[in-house]
């Protein structure tokens, strides 16, 4: 989506006179190697000798020191998650920052530590507590759209971080920045790695068309089945959707009461089984406080924060989600910064992440993940509507000084959804190239 | 010698499910679009409600009525267009609006012998779309000039040409061996069996107060899919009542015994359906639930040409014999689907069942067939409501007739009624 404005401070006249250009994000394509170039795998903690030895497996050149990389590195993985003093934080810049001189285009940088909530020793707390204030500004200095990202690991969380360093090294990350997962002990097997979602049946609601109908196609790339769910009036953009992935088109209203049992009903009857639920259907009804009127009010809780409670109650319900299932949910930068004039919004939006952690405790025993992300500035017909000079600025104000796709949205959700990402629960992976709000 | 192979049973016919693009008055939000626009989004609807993108059907057999004659092979076409798997086979059939069930009868009979497992039977109709011909002038004129082998030979050929061969020829919907349309047949036929206006027009109320109350409870939720921001057929009337009716002027039929309003009469209509058939087999390969069996239909013609009988009185011949081969009354039905043309073809058709004399002399029946339980006629309402794309309401009707019975009734059987020009009717029977 490229306005007139776009077109003009990208021209080659505008790059001439200094106008910041910002730098085309590296996406993921299948086939595409994981990484850009050789990863320093630095650090004593417990996870490096791991990582650098599945770097090898997928075909990447791990190596300790940046000069055994010649000029240029792809990515820096720095493990610190036995540091007990801060004295320790010191190895952060002495491995670090010559890698971080020696980043190329779209690199990465990724940072494990230790989840300072599964320890109590104050100083440790502290010491692993610091990471994330060092990753996040080591995000905002980066530029030529790279990256910055911390893992939080429990203490064998071997898979997990696996997982997660995978995720942030590759394509699938592009517009995701200075931000935090934490990983628990959950083992999980081999994935195909072209494939992951291969068997699985996903329902995603919202999918006739935006980020919905991206999910929709990311998730059939992986492997999966879609069930594309949509209001009956966006059913001809749906029926093109659910055709374009090959997979099954579901009229529905989220918010009727039998919609969960209706979803449920479709993916066991039409697709033998329900192992993907991605709640992504939304609305925005703008109003400031004062003048918000019940309808605006109503409307937004019931599609986005009601329709979701009600139907995981179906879904999570007996003949629902298989064990070992996925529920990942849409939330929003507006939930964690707010946002004027979406009171209704932002409330329903940070509901969504209470839903998430609460929930997510409830179905662990089952090996069910529960999980949001919260879209920043993201490139859709929404956005395209935004005044000018607000659209402008959204779109710069973040470390990666652009707006995301919805395919960065998608890459996300489907990385949560796989059955490898069973050590990430209850957290909110934020797709927003770091942005200043809410940071 | 080869051995005579045996000849197969036949297999039960499964509906599995329909789709429709909302219908809309003529002239009105799909003025501009095709009956190949309209058919493809009807068939793409479908193949996407039922997982089928990339599927080599059996065969897809739809028609139109009112067809452009570069639209020979418009079925075909259709299918080249959507996201079935371009070897699909198709054809094109016509037979007034009797096209879409014809079009139904004719993959169920394939399907129960075997010669294919799964099909499509659409049907669509654009009448703001319209072929216009040449005048006859003039395309005899042109056709001449073609023959031509020298230049002087064309020159003469041309200078036949006559203003008046350029006005073009806009299809009527006239019948052409009479010359009266066929509001004013079935006028002819409503006054000669005495339909009151008061009952047409309670019919057409409540067609309208059936099919917006089933749009209501999301009863077309997963039968309808919209088209060109078109989301509910735009001629339903959710607020219609006697009282509005009754105050329009009839526009068919001469005099006070005039009876048959533009509110009673189906409007000219744009739109398209399609309805998926498969054996038992190929749905349970394809986890797909029978909504309901396609389990006979018959199809009768009238002599209207003569005064023998009334242009759309075809079902009420059609219907005795089917009940006759199925060893059933009229009244072992669930649900009647009768077409609503104009609501006094409903009426006469229920009238003249009833009627020992019309029994006996035309049908040739003891007893006559009796009459019905109103409460389960056209509960989600009919054609007066919905419109009448011409071919496409066959479509209409078996997957909406399929569906109430599986999944309102919880089983039962079903009874499809549908009137056509040139004196004929096609029915049949569903059962779930």
């Amino acid at each position: 989506m490229t306005d007139l404005f776009t077109t003009i401070v990208r021209s080659p006249v505008a790059r001439k006179v200094g106008v910041p250009q910002p730098t085309r994000l590296r996406r993921y394509e299948p086939g595409m190697p994981l990484c850009d170039g050789p990863v320093l795998v630095a650090g004593h903690g417990r996870f490096a000798d791991g990582v650098a030895s599945w770097l090898g497996g997928a075909g990447v050149r791990a190596v300790s020191a940046p000069t055994e990389a010649g000029d240029k590195v792809g990515a820096v993985v720095l493990d610190l998650s036995t540091a007990i003093d801060p004295a320790e934080l010191d190895q952060l810049r002495l491995l670090g920052a010559p890698a971080v001189k020696a980043l190329k285009r779209n690199g990465r940088v990724v940072v494990i530590g230790t989840d300072p909530a599964t320890l109590t020793d104050v100083a440790q707390v502290t010491t692993q507590r610091a990471l994330e204030g060092a990753v996040r500004s080591i995000g905002k200095e980066l530029r030529g759209g790279a990256t910055a990202n911390l893992v939080l690991a429990q203490e064998d969380a071997q898979d997990g971080v696996r997982s997660a360093v995978e995720f942030f090294l590759s394509g699938r990350s592009a517009y995701v920045d200075g931000q935090v997962v934490r990983v628990d002990a959950s083992t999980t097997g081999d994935a195909d790695a072209l494939r992951p979602l291969a068997g699985k049946v996903a329902v995603v609601t919202g999918a006739a068309r935006g980020i919905g109908a991206e999910i929709a196609r990311v998730l059939s790339r992986d492997g999966a089945t879609v069930v594309a769910v949509d209001v009956p009036a966006a059913g001809d953009a749906l029926a093109a959707v659910a055709n374009d992935v090959k997979g099954t088109a579901l009229q529905l209203d989220v918010t009727a009461d039998d919609a969960g049992r209706r979803i449920v009903e479709h993916a066991r009857s039409r697709h033998g089984g329900l192992d993907v639920v991605v709640h992504n259907a939304g609305i925005t009804r703008d109003k400031l406080f004062v003048n918000m009127d019940d309808d605006r009010w109503r409307s937004v809780m019931d599609v986005n924060l009601r329709s979701v409670l009600r139907m995981n109650e179906a879904v999570l319900g007996e003949g629902g989600l298989s064990d070992g299932g996925r529920i990942v949910c849409v939330a929003s930068i507006a939930g964690i910064a707010g946002n004027r004039g979406q009171t209704n919004y932002g409330a329903s939006k940070a509901g969504v992440i209470g839903l998430v952690e609460a929930l997510s405790r409830q179905v662990a025993d089952r090996g069910i993940t529960v999980n949001a992300v919260a879209p920043g500035f993201i490139e859709t017909e929404m956005t395209a509507r935004i005044p000018f000079a607000t659209r402008e600025i959204g779109r710069r104000m973040n470390s990666l000084q652009q707006g995301g796709h919805p395919k960065d949205v998608a890459e996300t959700i489907a990385w949560l959804a796989q059955p490898g990402t069973g050590a990430v629960t209850g957290q909110v992976v934020r797709v927003c190239g770091q942005s200043l709000l809410g940071a | 010698m080869a051995s005579q192979p045996t000849p197969r049973a036949p297999r039960r016919v499964a509906v599995l499910g329909g789709n429709r693009i909302p219908f809309a008055r003529s002239n009105g939000p799909y003025a501009k679009a095709s009956n190949q626009d309209m058919l493809t989004a009807a068939v793409d609807g479908l193949v996407a409600r039922h997982g089928l993108a990339g599927e080599r059907l059996g065969e897809v057999v739809a028609g139109a009525v009112l067809k452009h004659s570069r639209d020979f092979n418009l079925t075909r076409e259709t299918v080249l267009g959507t996201c079935l798997d371009p070897r699909t086979p198709a054809y094109d059939i016509q037979q007034a609006c009797g096209t879409g069930l014809e079009a139904a009868i004719l993959v169920s009979n394939k399907i129960a012998l075997g010669q294919v497992d799964a099909g499509v039977a659409g049907g669509v109709d654009s009448a703001s779309d319209a072929p216009i011909a040449v005048s006859e002038g003039l395309r005899q004129t042109l056709l001449a000039a073609n023959r031509a082998r020298s230049a002087g030979e064309r020159a003469k050929a041309l200078a036949g040409l006559r203003p008046a061969h350029l006005v073009p020829a806009i299809p009527e919907n006239v019948e052409p061996r009479t010359g009266l349309s066929m509001g004013e047949h079935m006028a002819l036929t409503a006054a000669q069996w005495g339909i009151s206006r008061e009952a047409q027009d309670e019919l057409a109320a409540a067609s309208h107060q059936h099919l917006a109350a089933a749009y209501d409870r999301g009863f077309f939720d997963d039968l309808v899919t919209p088209f060109l921001g078109v989301s509910r057929d735009t001629n339903l009337r959710p607020d219609s009542s006697v009282e509005k009716l009754s105050t329009l002027k009839p526009v068919f039929g001469r005099g006070d015994g005039a009876t048959m309003t533009a509110g009673n009469s189906t409007p000219l209509t744009d739109g398209a359906s399609a309805v998926l058939l498969a054996s038992e087999e190929w749905a349970a390969e394809h986890r797909l639930t029978p909504l309901a069996w396609f389990v006979d239909a018959e199809t009768a013609a009238v002599d209207y040409v003569h005064g023998d009988e009334g242009l759309l009185m075809a079902p009420a011949y059609a219907v005795p014999r089917l009940l006759a081969r199925n060893g059933l009354s009229l009244q072992d039905f669930d649900f009647y689907e009768i077409h609503e043309a104009f609501a006094a073809t409903v009426l006469t058709t229920l009238k003249a069942w009833e009627d020992a004399d019309f029994c006996k002399a035309r049908l040739g029946l003891d007893e006559p067939l009796g009459s019905i339980d109103r409460s389960r006629l056209n509960v989600n309402g009919s054609s007066l409501a919905a419109g009448h794309p011409f071919a496409a309401t066959g479509g209409r009707i078996v997957a909406s007739l399929a569906k109430q019975l599986k999944e309102e009734a919880g089983g039962g059987r079903g009874l499809i009624s549908i009137c056509a020009a040139g004196g004929q009717g096609v029915v049949a029977i569903l059962e779930a």
